[in-house]
């Protein structure tokens, strides 16, 4: 008990002390901070990612691809193939009419506003279907295309970051001229990045005559996709790979995020052993320029652990502090940043925004805790085994 | 120079600071090494590109195929010296994780398009004789352990066989390496006659061409009157030079550059701070030796020097000692990575910027304690010790 | 009486001492002599250090002329002070202002990197000047590992390293027990005597004091003069 109050004492005089040695601790705070800044702005770039990608997906919707593609871009399959997935059991039915929809997906240049430089937009065609084997997506503005016709509807985020795509404009892909008839909505999902018109006009448009490129079903439960599976893997006539949607987005996000965080991870530990370096430096000047007054602390009957922990929890306030400061402004500036990268799998661009979430900010201040304690640490001990004497006769 | 001993006394003055400072700058300085390398990687072809070769690709998009029958037209206009031509296979090695790029194409047009490319003659002609031979780079053959000789099997995730199969069989007849230190062997090379008679679908078209233009052309006229002559077809090109082409690619990515920019910017920030007020700090504590030496009869520039040169050193021994080591790293990523990320590359241009970085960072953290020191009244001074 | 070194000509210097002006010096008129061995005694806030600083070249007066040997002081720039100061005066302190970072010689030797000598040839000088001192035995040790008499020795040894006419003390015994000060003060002695420096000293201490040719009595701003014994 006597201890604790000690160290509450001894820890306000020291927090007392900061503003005669503001340099060093401003150094210490916002060299924290940056710590918590950049893990915050790096990883909040995957976790954003992640969030669009991932968001897209259901378990009770599966994605049928040919065997052995990587993507709907890598994939093909004929009419037939298509009818006998809708036919299969395990599909969702309304009515007499089961929920699926066959869709082609190609890739167009569009111009990125960012840099007015062409990027590889995805482009798919789909039946009318495919807002029923998606979840939330709706037209937020204009219409529907018309089937037959070369209008296309544009996801919101796709409009936000790629140029001439706003409604009423025509837009040109080779000698083809669609007009762009409406906005669709899709929850921040990477559906939302893409363009999309009937895909009968896209099988014509591009000759790819009756065929697809991936078929979306609805389950009737998350489980019946085992007896989609099999039923598929019987049929001799087809030769296709069944995922759920969200398994299908998260594989092709994996390599994106896997590769932000494989940078992110070791670029902040990095980062964090710099700012331990800032931190030992600050509490060892701390400890220096308080020498004196430790040493009458001691000489009046002060124990070594109240000095040395209220070194440890100055050192700690102050990393938190920076952690905090790192962490507001990786949000303020990041959160909701939208950028729009290649994914390779896909090999096209998918638009997402940055996403400070609070666990990434509960790791960044975890950071900070440690870096605080770490950098307390060896100065603390230092200022606890100070000869009192010799402190005193020096200052 | 005879002022070094002083001044490197100076900053081992205190261990354990100069230390800490030491290490923060390292440490930033690793980071530096690593991160431009990786910059390096997102716009790597920009900087092999050749400004005599074009890239034609479809207008629409880079994954539309282009009719093969283009390619007399192509060798056919004015100023065309050679035609070459690749495809995207997009398959993979054993596991999906070893992915790499593998072309389809003609042999000696390849190797002649490409003469930055480094083989045995004798190996290109056996390929050339092996229907189902293939060559590839020396990173990829190094990595994967593969060795001229070996029959090894690719999984295609695009192109299936007109049988139903995905499994390509190649045997190795060569391996490549290349004279350019930037450029990447990351690459696998394959008959394009063998492609084009056993893929089930797609049937004579290419995934893009690749021309020389001769000495005396214009490049940008060639590329001009390429997309003219194929403008209304099903299939219109677009033609640039091979760096425009590399760079718009690498711009898809979207601002890596920026965002690398921005890290770095913080970094050198903290570090900046950290080093100046250590700087600062050590300057403050030895005002009255300043004054000694200012009395013996050293100049305010001279005291002036002498704390900046403190700071540059502190700077340039951290640096330094960043920079070797992620080089070391930035070699050992190159290998380990090479396949999936070709182009990690530490140039001689980001190590002359770090290195005046350094220098310019020391300066700015030692001006205003070495200012304080310069205009440092000796009486005052030494009345305060 | 010999040629004289130094000579003050109406010497004023007022400080801005917040909004005061404070008169430290009043129309002095001095000579010294070369080779003379003056102490300066006199109250706190008298001038005395304010009189040194002016032959050092460290300060400048507010009215009147400093004259060193041909230099003079009142008009020259500061650089070309520190250039003069470098060969022609050596400060010896109260608390020797030795660079704590490094040895005893390299200490010596700090005033001879103004110099064109080579290395060797500063390595040189400062044994002679240490040896003169007495400490030829202590060249590898640093400041902290030398007691207060000989860290003072150092600090004699780097004033006349590089063979100036002029010696300015500042309370040199101040930090030390008498047994020290004696020793310190015979070594002036034997510089002045022996060597034919200019030794100026400042002291409150009387028995120091005795140990010149003669005394001066500073006290608000002027000087009076009184024989040595």
């Amino acid at each position: 008990m006597k201890t604790i109050k000690q160290i509450i004492a001894v820890t306000a005089l020291n927090l007392r002390n900061i503003p005669q040695r503001l340099a060093s601790s401003v150094v210490a705070v916002v060299g924290v901070g940056a710590v918590v800044l950049v893990f915050a702005a790096v990883l909040s770039m995957a976790a954003g990612l992640e969030r669009t990608m991932l968001s897209a997906g259901s378990d009770d919707t599966a994605i049928i691809l040919r065997n052995g593609s990587t993507s709907e871009l890598n994939s093909g399959l004929s009419n037939e193939q298509t009818l006998i997935v809708s036919n299969a059991p395990g599909v969702l039915k309304d009515g007499n009419e089961p929920i699926v929809s066959s869709e082609l997906y190609v890739v167009v240049d569009v111009k990125k506003r960012s840099n007015q430089s062409d990027a590889n937009v995805p482009f798919r065609g789909v039946q009318a279907s495919a807002f029923d084997v998606r979840h939330n997506v709706t037209i937020s503005d204009g219409r529907m295309f018309e089937e037959g016709k070369n209008e296309i509807i544009v996801g919101r985020s796709a409009q936000q970051e790629f140029m001439g795509l706003e409604t009423g404009k025509t837009i040109r892909f080779g000698q083809n001229e669609w007009l762009v008839v409406g906005t669709f909505d899709a929850n921040g999902s990477v559906s939302e990045s893409e363009l999309w018109t009937d895909v009968r006009v896209l099988q014509s448009t591009y000759r790819r005559g009756n065929s697809f490129q991936s078929i979306r079903v609805k389950l009737e439960s998350p489980e019946s996709i085992e007896t989609l599976e099999q039923a598929l893997a019987e049929d001799p006539r087809i030769d296709a790979d069944v995922l759920t949607e969200r398994e299908y987005y998260s594989s092709q996000s994996q390599g994106l995020v896997q590769f932000i965080k494989l940078i992110g991870y070791p670029l902040t530990l990095l980062m964090a052993i710099g700012a331990v370096f800032g931190a030992l430096n600050s509490m060892y000047s701390s400890v220096s320029v308080r020498g004196k007054e430790i040493a009458t602390l001691r000489a009046l009957g002060f124990g070594p652990t109240a000095v040395l922990v209220s070194t440890v929890v100055e050192s700690v306030i102050l990393a938190l502090a920076g952690g905090a400061l790192g962490g507001l402004l990786a949000y303020l500036v990041f959160n909701g940043f939208q950028v729009s990268t290649l994914n390779g799998p896909s090999f096209s661009q998918v638009v997402f925004d940055f996403a400070v979430t609070p666990e990434l900010l509960g790791q960044g201040m975890r950071a900070a805790l440690l870096i605080g304690v770490v950098g307390g640490l060896f100065p603390a001990i230092r200022a606890a085994r100070l000869p009192v004497a010799t402190a005193l006769r020096e200052l | 120079m005879k002022y070094f001993g002083l001044i490197w006394k100076n900053v081992w003055r205190k261990k354990i600071r100069t230390s800490l400072t030491l290490l923060s700058v390292f440490v930033a300085f690793l980071l530096f090494a690593l991160l431009s390398a990786l910059g390096y990687a997102f716009k790597s072809g920009e900087d092999v590109a050749d400004a005599e070769r074009l890239v034609i690709i479809d207008k629409v998009s880079l994954i539309n195929p282009l009719p093969m029958a283009y390619k007399n037209r192509i060798a056919a206009t004015e100023g065309v010296h050679s035609v070459a031509h690749a495809s995207w296979f997009g398959g993979y090695y054993q596991d999906p994780r070893n992915q790499f790029a593998q072309f389809p194409t003609d042999p000696y047009e390849y190797f002649s398009m490409y003469p930055e490319l480094e083989m045995p003659e004798e190996q290109l002609e056996n390929w050339a004789k092996n229907r189902q031979g293939a060559v590839l780079g020396r990173e990829l053959a190094e990595q994967f352990g593969i060795k001229v000789g070996d029959r090894i099997p690719i999984q295609a995730t695009i192109w299936t066989k007109a049988d139903g199969g995905r499994t390509w069989e190649f045997d190795i007849e060569g391996i490549f390496g290349t004279n350019d230190p930037r450029g990447s062997t990351a690459f696998f090379l394959f008959h394009y006659d063998y492609f084009e008679e056993a893929r089930a679908f797609g049937k004579g078209t290419v995934g893009w061409y690749i021309l020389r233009v001769t000495p005396d052309a214009d490049p940008v006229q060639v590329a001009n009157a390429i997309d003219l002559q194929f403008a209304n077809s099903p299939n219109e090109t677009e033609t640039s030079t091979e760096a425009a082409f590399a760079q718009s690619f690498a711009k898809q990515f979207g601002n890596i550059a920026l965002i690398v920019t921005m890290i770095l910017g913080a970094v050198f920030f903290t570090l900046l701070l950290v080093s100046g007020n250590t700087m600062s700090q050590s300057v403050r504590e030895r005002i009255s030796e300043l004054a000694v030496l200012k009395t013996v009869g050293f100049t305010d520039r001279a005291v002036l020097g002498i704390v900046l040169a403190e700071a540059v050193l502190i700077m340039l021994m951290g640096g330094l000692l960043g920079l070797g080591i992620g080089w070391l790293l930035v070699q050992g990523a190159a290998q380990q990575l090479g396949a999936f990320l070709p182009g990690i590359f530490l140039s001689g241009e980001a190590i002359l910027t770090a290195v005046g970085i350094m220098i310019g960072a020391g300066i700015v953290a030692g001006i205003f304690p070495a200012l304080k020191a310069m205009r440092l009244s000796i009486i005052d001074a030494l009345a305060r010790a | 009486m010999s040629e004289t070194l130094a000579t003050l000509t109406g010497v004023s210097k007022t400080y801005q001492k917040g909004k005061e002006k404070v008169e430290v010096l009043h129309n002095l008129d001095l000579q010294i002599p070369a080779g003379d061995f003056i102490a300066i005694m006199g109250p706190s806030g008298s001038g005395k250090t304010t009189l040194l600083n002016l032959l050092g070249g460290l300060d400048k007066p507010s009215s009147g002329t400093v004259r060193v040997g041909d230099a003079e002081l009142s008009s020259m720039s500061n650089s070309q002070l520190s250039h003069w100061r470098s060969t022609n005066v050596g400060f010896i302190f109260q608390f020797y202002n030795l660079l704590p970072v490094l040895t005893a010689q390299k200490n010596v030797e700090l005033p001879l990197l103004l110099t064109d000598f080579s290395g060797k040839e500063r390595a040189k000088r400062a044994s002679i000047a240490l040896e003169i001192v007495g400490l030829g035995d202590r060249a590898k040790h640093y400041p902290r590992e030398l007691s207060g008499g000989q860290e003072q020795r150092v600090a004699i040894a780097r004033a006349v390293v590089s063979d100036p006419a002029l010696l300015l003390c500042d309370e040199p015994t101040g930090d030390l027990d008498r047994e020290t000060a004696d020793e310190i003060l015979k070594l002036l002695q034997i510089l002045n005597r022996e060597h034919g420096k200019t030794i100026v000293m400042v002291t409150h201490d009387a028995q120091a004091a005795e140990y010149a040719n003669r005394i001066l009595h500073c006290d608000k701003g002027t000087l009076e003069a009184r024989e040595a014994v």
